[in-house]
Parts: C-alpha cells; structure tokens; sequence
C-alpha cells in the first residue's frame, strides 16, 4: 500500500511538536511556507541537545573521565543513526558545518588530482553552493567547467549528456531536488552514465534529505552532502557523506587537532576517514540534535511525509495555474515535484510581493534563492517561493493562495 | 492608514508604474550603477551637473516598487529646479536619517518634497536598501565629479 498523507489528527498532533507554529505574526496566525530555507524544530530537537548540556556536556574524542566518554558515545552514536538514515555506513559521514562547507571540502580535497584537459559538469539549476567552489576549482587548476542546460521550462535537456559527461569529465555534481523548482534530477540516468566515463559523482541532497526517503548506497553516488537546519535540526550542522572508498582517497581540507595520528615539527600523519576531515573543535551537541531530528523524522515515516508533502506541492501548483498573471516557474506536468512552488507574477516584484503576505502572517522566500543562473535562464531576476514540511497544512496552502489573489489586487496587477 | 498602505501609498505606486526620469542620457557629467545583491534590483544614475549645480537625474533600472518609486522621487526633486552639490548632499544625508529612523523620524517635505512619502519604509528594515538605492547612486556619481 502507498503512503498516504496525514490525517487531520496525525497533522495536529505534529504541530504541537512545534512551539514556533502557534506564534502571531503581525496579528495573524504565523503560515509558515519557507522551509525550504530552514524548517523549524520540534521540541525534542530542542531538549536533546539541552539535555546534553545540562547533563553530558564534555570535549569528545579526548580525556578519559566519565562525561568525555558519555559525550563521545553519543557524539559517534549520532553519526550512526544519521548514517542509518540516508543508507550509509556511519564511517561515510563526515560533520560538517553545513552543506556548502562539505561541497567545498570535496572541490578543495580534489584539487591536487584535476589539471587542464580534465572538466567538472553541473547543471544549470545548481544553488550556488554547487556552482561557485567549481568555479573556484576550474579556476585553480585549469580544469574546464561545463553544465548541463535546461529548457525553457527549466527541464534538465539529456539529449546531449553523452557530449557534456565524457570521458574528460572527473566529477559531476548536481542537485537531487532544485531548490528553486522544487523537481526532482534523474539520478540513476546521471550517476550511470557518470560511472560509464569513470567521473566521480556528487549529489546536492538538501532539498531531498529532509523531504524524501534517501537510500545513497544504492543512489550509487559517491559523495552527497545536506544541511541539517533544513531537516529540524539546529543551524551549524551539515553532513557530507562520501562513498568509504573514495573518502579514503581524498587528503584532508582543513588541517589542525583532532584528525592526526603521529605530529613533529616537521609532519603529520592524518587518521582514516571521517576523523581525517574533522579538524578542531566539534560540532557536538548540534550533530546529537540532528540525530535527534532524523529519529523524529523516521518515527513519523518518511513515505508519510513524501507523501504528504506530494499532496501539499499539487494543491499549491494547482491552486496557483488558476491565478491570472502568476507563472508557476518549472515544468508543471510530467515532473516529479516536492513540495513546493516558485513564482513571477506579473508586473509586481517578488519583495513587494513578500511584503504583503508578510503583512497577513505568511512567511514565503523572495529573492533569487541563491540560483541566480537560473532565475536568469527562465527571464526572471527574482521569485517568490513557498516551501512546504511535514507540519504543512492544507489551509495554509489556500491562505497563501488566497494572499496571492488579494497582493495582485493590491498592487494592481500589471504595469 | 495601515503600515503596509503607508509603505505602498497611491503616489508610490503611481512612481513605480511611471517613473520621472526614467531612461539614459548620451554623455551625463557623471554616473553611478547600484546593484542590491541580495534581490537583484538594479539602478544607473546619471548626472547632469553645469557650474556646481546638479540641473537632471536620468536613470534606468529594475526592482521593486519601492526602489523604482524611490529613484523616481529623486529624479522629480532634484528636476524641478535643480540643486547645488551641497544642497543635494543634505538631501541625500536627510533621506537617509528618515530611512534609518525606525519609523521615529517626522518627514520632513521642505526639504524632501514628495520623497518625504517613503517614511513608511523605516518601520521595515529590510527594505532601507531598496529605497536607499537611487539615492547611494547618485551620492556615488557625486563623488566621481
């Protein structure tokens, strides 16, 4: 049987996980559509890691009193229920700050293996957390940079993979679900033909970690990062995972304590992966909140919340196709879609736009979204963008909707 | 009045719509292009300056209405009658005291003119940029005299 969304009940006793949600905004009842930016945390995310504090609180990975060892045991205890969660091994998960850091880990570790002649593709719907450290890596070693285009409705074009993932290419990096789009890459058919030419691959996974069931053995990738303030988690914690054999294959980024064996004046030798990629001071009672946060995302199901959140993205896409003047940005049928929507409406800029709902209590994104590139390929210089989680709910949907329709008169539709 | 119908008053939206001084001029005295990164709104401001007086602001630019409607009001002030480059200056500093007040400063028309009417901006601090934008430009293309 497949997953279904919700009950009105199951969805009540959900949001009261979340003390944030029953906040007023400027009079009204906070509707909040930006989780695409950062979701909101239920409460056991929150005493987790007060709980840690207030009981465990102690430097992991040194010292041999009794709290270093609790803080550790539950330090690496984390790392293994989040590896659990997206299908991993916990000596694949390697703490980061946040999604981009582990991006840039990766670009800066490959540096000394790239030359001129070798390329590094994307594609064009990338944030810019998965454009900019390729710049930077092309740039650094004379590789070349190439990406895989979309159309006019913002559709990958494969028509030409065979001529942009080539033998040439050493990594190919692209976003699971568009941050902007909300549409979901065809994973296997670029993983495949990536391993086909030997490139490494890696895989933008914040927009689908905290919104899909995620197996990454068999996504078959060999790196993957996503942050965890997007899935319930505090801000401060990201995660890259890479793949045990080709983590053991990159030098470490950021150098210092904490990732040696053997230290003299002159050298270092580093230990195995994930240690050998965690320099300095850790990240500690964020990375037991994040593993806090999958335990509760699990027990709610993520088939559940896929599918709730399915539901949600079609009522919203549906809802919108109907308003004169508002362009759903995104192919709208055919494509697989979490849920959420991007939008340019007619004559009335996004952050006058924002302003209004903001106004009613509706928090939505405004802006580029960090996908300056593609706002440009779809003749747009900014959106507006409502992102829906599992605490989402039908009525906030139509709220929004129904702000949409009153802003568009407000403002006057268009120029 | 609402904060949000006093931040979009009729002649905001009606300098939004159709902007004074909208479109670029061959060979301005100096000139200045203004981007907000975080939203991409964009201005080109020139000026036309004769004997130390700033005589016309020209610009183009995309954005919100806020910015586009502030830009306006500038072209429209400095336009009437035209300013010295320290009378402009003032204006310049002022606009930017009202903006950054907090919704505490009182507009302040005789020396703003109807650019007073973007006080409302104040009470939301996210879009002192947007309406800041023209005028940073044309600070900036006095700069470069």
């Amino acid at each position: 049987m497949t997953a279904q969304p919700f009950t009105p009940a199951e969805l009540s006793r959900i949001r009261a996980d979340f003390p944030i949600l029953s906040e007023s905004v400027n009079g009204h009842p906070l509707v909040y559509l930006d989780s695409g930016a950062t979701s909101q945390k239920p409460r056991s995310v929150l005493d987790a890691e007060r709980d840690y504090y207030e009981h465990r609180n102690s430097a992991v990975h040194r010292g041999a009193h009794t709290l270093a060892a609790a803080a550790t045991d539950e330090f690496e205890e984390a790392r293994a229920t989040v590896a659990r969660f997206v299908g991993a091994s916990a000596d694949e998960i390697v703490w980061t700050s946040n999604a981009t850091e582990g991006i840039n880990l990766v670009a800066y570790a490959l540096t000394a293996s790239l030359s001129a002649g070798d390329e590094i593709v994307v594609t064009e719907l990338e944030h810019h957390a998965n454009l900019i450290p390729w710049q930077e890596l092309a740039a650094r070693t004379g590789a070349t940079l190439r990406f895989i285009p979309v159309d006019d409705d913002g559709a990958l074009v494969l028509d030409d993979l065979e001529s942009i993932i080539t033998e040439r290419s050493r990594i190919v990096a692209f976003s699971h679900v568009s941050n902007m789009l909300g549409t979901v890459s065809p994973v296997s058919l670029l993983v495949a033909r990536a391993r086909s030419v030997g490139a490494l691959t890696l895989l933008d996974a914040c927009q689908s970690a905290p919104h899909l069931p995620l197996d990454l053995h068999a996504l078959d990738v060999d790196f993957a990062v996503f942050s965890g303030h997007k899935m319930l988690a505090p801000t401060g914690i990201g995660v890259l995972y890479g793949r045990a054999s080709a983590l053991s294959q990159l030098p470490p980024f950021l150098t210092g304590g904490s990732m040696i064996t053997t230290v003299t004046m002159e050298r270092a030798e580093y230990l195995p992966p994930p240690q050998r990629f965690e320099a300095g001071t850790q990240k500690v009672s964020q990375s037991i909140a994040l593993a806090a946060a999958v335990d509760y995302l699990g027990a709610v199901g993520m088939d559940r919340i896929a599918a709730h959140e399915h539901m949600l993205g079609a009522r919203l896409v549906a809802g919108l196709s109907t308003i004169d003047g508002v362009r759903v940005l995104g192919p709208t049928v055919g494509a697989s879609r979490v849920g959420l929507a991007s939008i340019d409406v007619r004559g009335i800029h996004s952050h006058d736009f924002g302003q209004f709902l903001d106004d009613a209590g509706i928090a939505v994104r405004v802006g580029h979204h960090c996908a300056q590139p593609l706002h440009r390929r779809l003749g747009v210089t900014s959106s507006t963008r409502a992102s829906t989680y599992l605490y989402s709910t039908e009525e906030e949907v139509d709220t929004f909707l129904t702000g949409v329709v009153d802003a568009i008169s407000f403002f006057g539709g268009s120029r | 009045m609402s904060d949000l119908q006093s931040l979009y008053q009729e002649l905001i939206l009606d300098h939004s719509k159709r902007p004074h001084g909208f479109g670029l001029i061959e060979n301005p005295s100096s000139s200045s292009h203004q981007l907000n990164p975080t939203c991409g709104d964009e201005v080109t401001l020139q000026l036309t300056v004769v004997d130390d007086r700033v005589t016309a602001i020209s610009w183009e630019g995309h954005g919100c209405m806020i910015s586009q409607a502030s830009a306006s009001l500038l072209a429209e002030l400095v336009n009437a009658d035209g300013f010295t480059r320290s009378e402009l200056t003032e204006r310049i500093d002022g606009f930017r005291e009202m903006l950054r007040s907090r919704g505490t400063a009182e507009p302040d028309e005789d020396l703003l003119g109807d650019a007073a009417v973007l006080s409302g901006v104040s009470r939301y601090s996210a879009r002192v940029k947007c309406a800041m934008l023209g005028w940073v430009a044309a600070e900036d293309a006095l700069l470069k005299i």
